[in-house]
This record gives C-alpha cells, structure tokens and sequence, in this order.
C-alpha cells in the first residue's frame, strides 16, 4: 500500500514540458530520490508535492488523500530548501518553533519537541544563535529540525546539501539518513548528486527530459541500468557501441573487435547494442606476445590516483576504455606501457539501442 | 500581475504624470484665459528673455566653477587618502554626512555668519560665497562618488606600476589614475551640477540672482510662461540625473538624491 | 552657533531660544513637524507599497526598471519647478480643477477645506519627491526578501498575514525605520517648494528665510536661534531613532 503517490504529473512553462507524465508510488517511511541533471524536472516535481506550484494535468495523493489542490499551508509537509531559507530574524530555536507557533503548540509539549529536535541535529549548544552566525551546515539542520517540527506526513528535501562543503555534504547526508530512519518518515529528496543518491535511498528516479528514465534501488540502478543515459548518469560506465553477431552463441562485434558478451545470448542478430562495462570490472595487465580472447589492446594513457584505486584510461583502436585496479597494480603499468584489457563475459551488461536512433543525450558535465 | 499590484502602479503614474501633463498644457497655452491650444509663444517669450540667459549663465558658470573646484580639491585629497592615509576615509566619510543632515537652511544661515565681514568680492559676487557653499553642499556626492571609484581599482598596484616605470607624482594622478577613476568623476560633476542648477534656499537667503530665483520670480508675476520655464528646469535636472545613472550604469547606480533644491 | 545665543548687540542671552517656545515661534515647529511627520508615514507607506508592486513576482520586469529609474529623477524634483507644476495642476486655473469645474464639481466650493496654498496642499506637493525617495531607498530591501521564506513560511502552514506578521515586517522594519527618518529630515529641511507655494506658510524654514532677507523683520540672531533648533529637532529625531533602530536589527548584528 503506497503511501504517497504522483499519478501522471504533468507540467508545462510556455512550451517546455517540465513534467511529462510522473507516476510514483512510495510506501510510507521510504526514502526516494530524485535524481537527474538540472532542468530535468525534479524540482518542479518536488514544488508540486509541497504546492507551491499547480500541475496541469494529473493528481497527488498522500495517505488515501488526494491534496492535488489543497494550499501549501494545509498540507502539513516539511520541506528543506537549498539555502537562506531560515528567517533571519529569528534565533534557531524560533526558527524551528515557527510551524508550531503558527499552530498555537509552541507550548508545554511544544516546546519540548523543539528541544528534543535541536538535539536530535546536534544544535542544543546553540538555540539562541541567529542564522548569520550559522555555518551553512548548521543553519540546513536548524532548517531540517524546523521542517520536522510540524511532525510532516512527508518530508521534502531540495538539494539541501549542494551549497555546502564536500566533507560536511558527506558527514550532513549520513545524519539525515540517520535521522529519517529514526522518525520512520516518509521522504522525498531532490539531488543532482548520483554518489548522494545512491548513499542514502531506499529507492532512486533518475529523470530526465520531464519523464522518469529508471527506478529502482540503489543497487539495482548501479548494476542494472535500463537506458543508456541512466548508464551514463549513474557511476562510471565504459560504453561500447556494438553489433549483435550471432544470438546464440552472445557474440558481438565492436569497431572490428569480436567479443563474447553472455547479456547478448537470445538477442536477435544485428541489433544494435551498447556493451556496458563497470571499470571495475576490467581487468587490465600488461601485454605479453598474442592477445587473449575477448580482449581489447591499447596504451595506458593517463594514470588518476583515488586513493585505494587508481583509475587508468586505456586507448586503442577506435575506442577508449576505464579500468579501476588497485594502486598498487597500476604501479606496474606506467603510462607508455602497452596493456591488454580482457572483458569479462559475464560482467558486462547490455542495452538494445533504436535501430537509427542517437547514441546519448549529451550531458552537462557539471551534473555528474 | 496581481489587481492590487496594478492598481497601485496605476495610481502612482497617475500622480506622477498628471503634474508634469498639467505644465505641459500650462506652457502651451496663450496668456490669456479662454483662447485655445496650442502656442508656442510662451517658449519664445523664454528664448526673448534677457534675464533668462542671464540667470542661466550665472547658474551654468556657478555649476562648472562648483565642479572644477570640487574635483581639484577632493580628487588629489582623496587619491592621497586611499594611497596613504586609509584610517582617515571613515573620518572624512562621517564628515561628508555632515552637509547631507543639515538643512541647507540651517547651513546658509552658519554659513552667512561666518563669512560676514569678509570681503566684497567674496561675500558680494556669487563666484564667491555662493560657489564656497556649494562646494560643501556638493561634498557628500563628491566624496561617496570618488570613493566607489577609489575603491573600485587598485590604487597601490596602478601606483607602484607607474611609479615603476618612472612617471612623477603629477603623472601617475593625471594619466593613471584619472583616466580610471573618470566614470565616478563624470558621475559626481552631473550630480554637482543637478544640485547647482536647481539650488534655491541658498541662494535666495543671501541674495543672489540665479536661475532658480528667476524661476521664482517669473512664478509669481506671469503664469504661462512660468510653465514654459518650468518643464525646461525639470528637462535640466532629467537631464543631469539620466546621465549620471548612464555613466553609473556598469558599478550598479540606482540614483542618488541630491539636497538644496527643495 | 553661537549667534543662536546673543542679542542685537552681540551679548550673550538666552532670549531668542526663550521666544522659540513662544507663539508664533512655536506654531511654526508644530507646523513643520506636522508636515514632515504626515509625508513620511504617508510617503512610506504607499511609497512601500508600490515599490512592492512593481518587484512582486507576476509584475513585468520593465516596469520595475521604469519605476527605478524614474524615481531617482523624481526624488531630486523640487522646489520651485514641483510648486509650479502643482499649481498648474491644482491651482485656481488648474488643469485638475477645470477638469472638476467643467465636470460640475468645483473643487473649492465643494472641499473648501483643501486649498493647495493650505498645509494640505504643501503636503500633497511634497509627496512627488517623498514617494519616490521612499522606493528608491526601499527597493533594495524588498529585493532582499528571499523567495524562500515566504514559501518555507506556507510550508509551515503559516497563511499570507502571518508570513508578514512573523517574517516578512521584522526583516524589513530596520531598513522602514532608516527610510523613514531619511522622509522625516528630507520634508523638515525642505523650504523652496513650501516658499514657492505660499511665503506666508508658517514653518521653520520659512520663518527663519523670512527672518534673515528682512521680508518681514531683519533679526538675524532670532533667525539662527530658530535654525539651532531645528538642528536639535533633528538630532532629538536621531536619537529616537537609533534604539529603535537597533531593536529592530539585533537579529542582523
């Protein structure tokens, strides 16, 4: 049984459709995000939930109820917004009481929910600050603990991590997680963020272009994408355009590279595909006289140090591929140095591709 | 737009234009009550009139003396000031409030107890009196004006470079740093000249003739021609205001209000 | 200053600030301030209000930007031009009034009480620079008002007056309170419109012009005893203001 449901939004500005048909059923105390490039309609998804904004077509429906055209201030949700929305006249502790002061409950057992939720952020140590003297990472927990205050149905989280540091993003996402868990709360959260996403969701809908692409667990969305953009959205992914040569047997045919792919078995011969590879899954060494089976030559081109692992970018005949090893492995393959890059049968995942469609959508870099 | 929104901007052009439309029809009418629209008679009797460019030309020269005088003062003062002596700018800023929160009639009447007994040809010609308390009049503007501009560029960086490359003090000022600093000096001349052009308590407290008082004078003693004169007044300070939030354009100037003219 | 405290002869006296306190001296600071008080609430107010209308989300950007610009030419209106112009307006052959007049409503038989020459009338004309003043001075401050709290204010379930009950008047009271004073001192200093429209006004200004050219009597001394008080006006103004002021923002300090 879902507790909150989007049923076929759809909104338009002018003649951008920012919503084109949204379906999505939560059960109650799950965690969704919405995940996906800026202008892909996540929070104008988001804006209509919380009803700051009307759709033109479709319905929302929360616990049986449906609040399509209830006013924002009747509709009892949380929302965190990106930054500055805290009221800069108001201390943190006002801040956070506002929602039950607007509900005459400030009072009495009011008031003790206040502090338990300044404590529940770790701000007991400072109730009186106002919100200029708040680092950004405090004033988006005064702004959590506020949104809560009001006990939501649903709780709405719009990119409330994007305006800070890296660590506190990191340490910030851990607690709200820690937290929604906690109070069993229903939740929605807008990111851009995939590594944000796939951290702390019990489901995630990558959209784009107004319509969800995928949904599905983080895992799920890791292992398994169901298109070539929430492929390419989600992690690092080498991607290879290819052929089917034979059904049966999973052959495939990449830029004159024959590979044995096993996702390709029971496909139809000659559909067009795309081989996707996790470069964990690459398995690189250095070459020795005659090339292995299902393997890819090349040089290693550059070297990328990530702490345990090291990322190494291999190029070779028309394509260029990612492997992930462990640094100390990539000691031993020195840019220059000529490699084999075997690709595991069984690894590889597959997507048909539109007979004479496009490759991808191209990508704002910054969105990744 | 929200109904309430569009009536109050409704309302407020109504209040704004109505004036400026009732001079307007003032100064086309014929001096004499009954006939109809339209002459121009009103703008020539204007353009005949001897004491109008008289005024005008008392005013105008009051304004570029108000300005070159304030530029050699405050230019160098101020170059020094940022160069050299940062800790006195909050010093001469709170000064510089100083000409804005008086009155400008309580400041005439200091001023004319003051300077009382000195001299005729300062306390008797308005090149003198008159131009000193503009200059403090227009201070303020000058000093907030140059001051952005100051503080918009590098000072020491354009100082040192030039000092560097072997140019003299005079030089350095001349051909760096003003050339640098010229939209915030065009910025506080329009603005001087806005407030001198238009200045009427000062001068009719100590008794000068300058455009404003004609002004007043034609107010009182013929009607339409005073609407002809009136729009031509408004035209000088639009004019004076435009250009200065043109040249203020690019560092975000919204406009500034000037004092005296009220 | 000092001449504030002597008499003709140049003795030093407490007489002329004495008199200050006496009719018509006295009259003359009521009328000023009755003046100054009324167009600055009266300018702030709509002076807010349409400022806020024209930067309220759903008004067309170009007609803020006309507003703006406007306005900083119109607040330096004043003085002799904005009397003549309100005399063309209002005045007994005024535009406005033979519009009421041809119409069958003469404004003068009708409202006899409003005359433009009266103290309503110099109000009235002041209000073309006070107005203005006020939305270049606020508009700023109402651009700062974030789009998010309003929205983060109905989220918590607050209706539209208790978003500017709690939120939307605290955080913009220190900058009212700075434009107010900024309405009062522009008003209680203003002398040529006021001298233009009627030289018999009884305010201090005019008081202390007519005192110090001989229109009426040549007595400098009890003309600058008149303008040190208007300066203690404004100062006792100032320090009004400034708890005010710092009560009001203590939230931004």
């Amino acid at each position: 049984m879902s507790y909150l449901e989007l049923q076929d939004l759809h909104r338009n500005f002018g003649a951008v459709k920012a919503l084109n048909g949204i379906n999505i059923a939560l059960g109650e105390g799950e965690f969704l995000s919405l995940l996906g490039p800026s202008g892909c309609g996540k929070t104008t998804a988001l804006r209509l939930v919380a009803g700051f904004d009307r759709p033109d077509a479709g319905g929302i429906v929360v616990d049986g109820r449906e609040i399509t055209n209830v006013p924002p201030n009747k509709r009892d949700m949380g929302m965190v917004f990106q930054a500055y929305s805290l009221f800069p006249n108001m201390n943190a502790r006002q801040n956070v009481e506002f929602g039950l002061r607007i509900r005459g409950k400030h009072k009495g057992d009011g008031s003790k929910r206040v502090d338990d939720l300044l404590e529940l952020v770790g701000l007991s140590h400072a109730v009186d600050r106002y919100p200029h003297q708040l680092s950004g990472g405090m004033q988006q927990r005064v702004a959590l603990a506020r949104a809560l205050a009001i006990e939501p149905r649903v709780l709405l989280l719009d990119e409330p991590l994007s305006a800070l540091d890296a660590k506190v993003r990191v340490q910030l996402r851990e607690e709200i997680r820690r937290i929604q868990l906690e109070l069993g709360i229903t939740t929605l959260y807008v990111t851009h963020d995939q590594e944000e996403a796939l951290a702390i969701s019990d489901h995630v809908a990558v959209m784009y272009g107004g319509v969800i692409e995928q949904m599905g667990t983080p895992a799920e969305m890791y292992t398994a994408p169901a298109t070539p953009f929430v492929a390419e959205f989600i992690g690092t992914m080498n991607r290879l355009d290819a052929t089917v040569l034979d059904g049966t047997t999973g052959e495939v045919e990449h830029s004159g590279l024959r590979l044995q792919v096993d996702a390709a078995r029971g496909r139809r011969t000659g559909e067009r595909v795309l081989v996707l590879i996790r470069p964990e899954s690459l398995e690189l060494e250095a070459r020795t006289d005659g090339v292995p089976p299902n393997s890819f030559t090349g040089e290693v081109l550059t070297q990328t140090f990530l702490g345990p692992v090291t990322r190494v970018k291999v190029t070779g005949t028309g394509t260029s591929l990612i492997a992930d090893m462990s640094t100390a492995r990539a000691a031993a393959l020195p840019v220059g140095a000529q490699v084999v890059a075997r690709i595991p049968s069984q690894g590889a995942k597959l997507i048909s591709l539109p007979d004479d469609g496009p490759g991808l959508p191209a990508l704002d870099p910054d969105d990744q | 737009m929200a109904p309430s929104a569009f009536v109050w901007l409704l309302l407020a052009a109504a209040y704004f234009i109505v004036p400026l439309y009732a001079t307007l029809d003032f100064s086309l009418k014929e001096n004499k009550i009954g006939t109809p629209c339209c002459t121009l008679s009103n703008y020539s009797w204007v353009l005949h009139n001897g004491d109008f460019w008289h005024t005008i030309k008392i005013s105008f020269l009051l304004a570029i003396e108000t300005i070159v005088i304030s530029l050699l003062l405050f230019v160098p003062t101020m170059y020094f000031v940022h160069l050299k002596l940062p800790r006195l700018r909050p010093v001469i800023a709170f000064m510089a409030l100083v000409p804005f929160v008086v009155p400008p009639i309580v400041m005439v009447v200091g001023l004319l107890r003051t300077f009382r007994g000195t001299p005729n040809w300062f306390y008797g010609q308005p090149w003198g009196f008159l131009a000193t308390a503009y200059v403090i009049l227009a201070f303020p503007y000058m000093f907030f004006s140059l001051d952005a501009g100051f503080r918009s560029i590098d000072v020491h960086t354009l100082t040192e470079a030039s000092r560097n490359l072997g140019a003299s003090w005079t030089t350095t000022l001349v051909r760096v740093i003003l050339p640098n600093i010229r939209s915030a000096a065009l910025a506080a001349s329009f603005l001087t000249l806005a407030i001198v052009m238009g200045e009427f308590t000062i001068a009719n407290l100590a008794a000068f003739h300058t455009f404003p008082i004609f002004l007043q004078y034609v107010n009182e003693s013929q009607g339409f021609p005073a609407g002809a004169l009136t729009l031509l007044s408004f035209l000088i300070t639009w004019g004076a205001m435009l250009s200065l939030l043109l040249v203020g354009r690019k560092r975000g100037v919204r406009g500034a209000v000037i004092t005296g003219a009220r | 200053m000092v001449g504030a405290f002597q008499d003709k002869a140049n003795h030093a006296t407490f007489s002329n600030i004495h008199l200050l306190f006496q009719h018509p001296y006295v009259d003359a600071y009521w009328g000023s301030l009755r003046i100054s008080v009324i167009t600055a609430v009266a300018g702030s107010f709509f002076g807010i209000l349409v400022a806020y209308a024209a930067i309220r989300d759903g008004t067309p950007r170009w007609i803020r930007s006309v507003l703006t610009t406007f306005s900083g030419v119109a607040a330096n209106f004043g003085g002799i031009p904005l009397a003549f112009a309100f005399i063309a307006t209002l005045g007994p052959l005024g535009v406005v009034t033979t519009w009421f007049r041809n119409g069958g409503y003469d404004l003068s038989v009708r409202w006899p009480q409003f005359q433009l020459f009266s103290e309503r009338g110099v109000e009235l004309a002041y209000m073309y620079f006070q107005l203005p003043l006020m939305i270049l001075v606020i508009a700023p401050a109402l651009d700062g008002l974030k789009r998010e709290w309003r929205e983060a204010a109905s989220n918590l379930g607050a209706k539209g007056w208790q978003f500017w009950r709690y939120v939307g008047i605290p955080v913009l009271m220190p900058s009212f309170l700075g434009a107010f004073i900024l309405l009062f001192g522009n008003a209680f200093a203003a002398y040529a419109t006021a001298y233009s429209l009627n030289q018999g006004q009884n305010i201090v200004p005019i008081l202390i012009g007519n005192y110090y050219t001989g229109n009426v009597l040549d007595n400098p001394h009890l003309a600058q005893a008149l303008a040190f008080g208007m300066f203690v006006v404004l100062a006792v103004m100032m320090l009004l203001y400034i708890p005010l002021q710092r009560r009001a923002a203590r939230w931004s300090k």
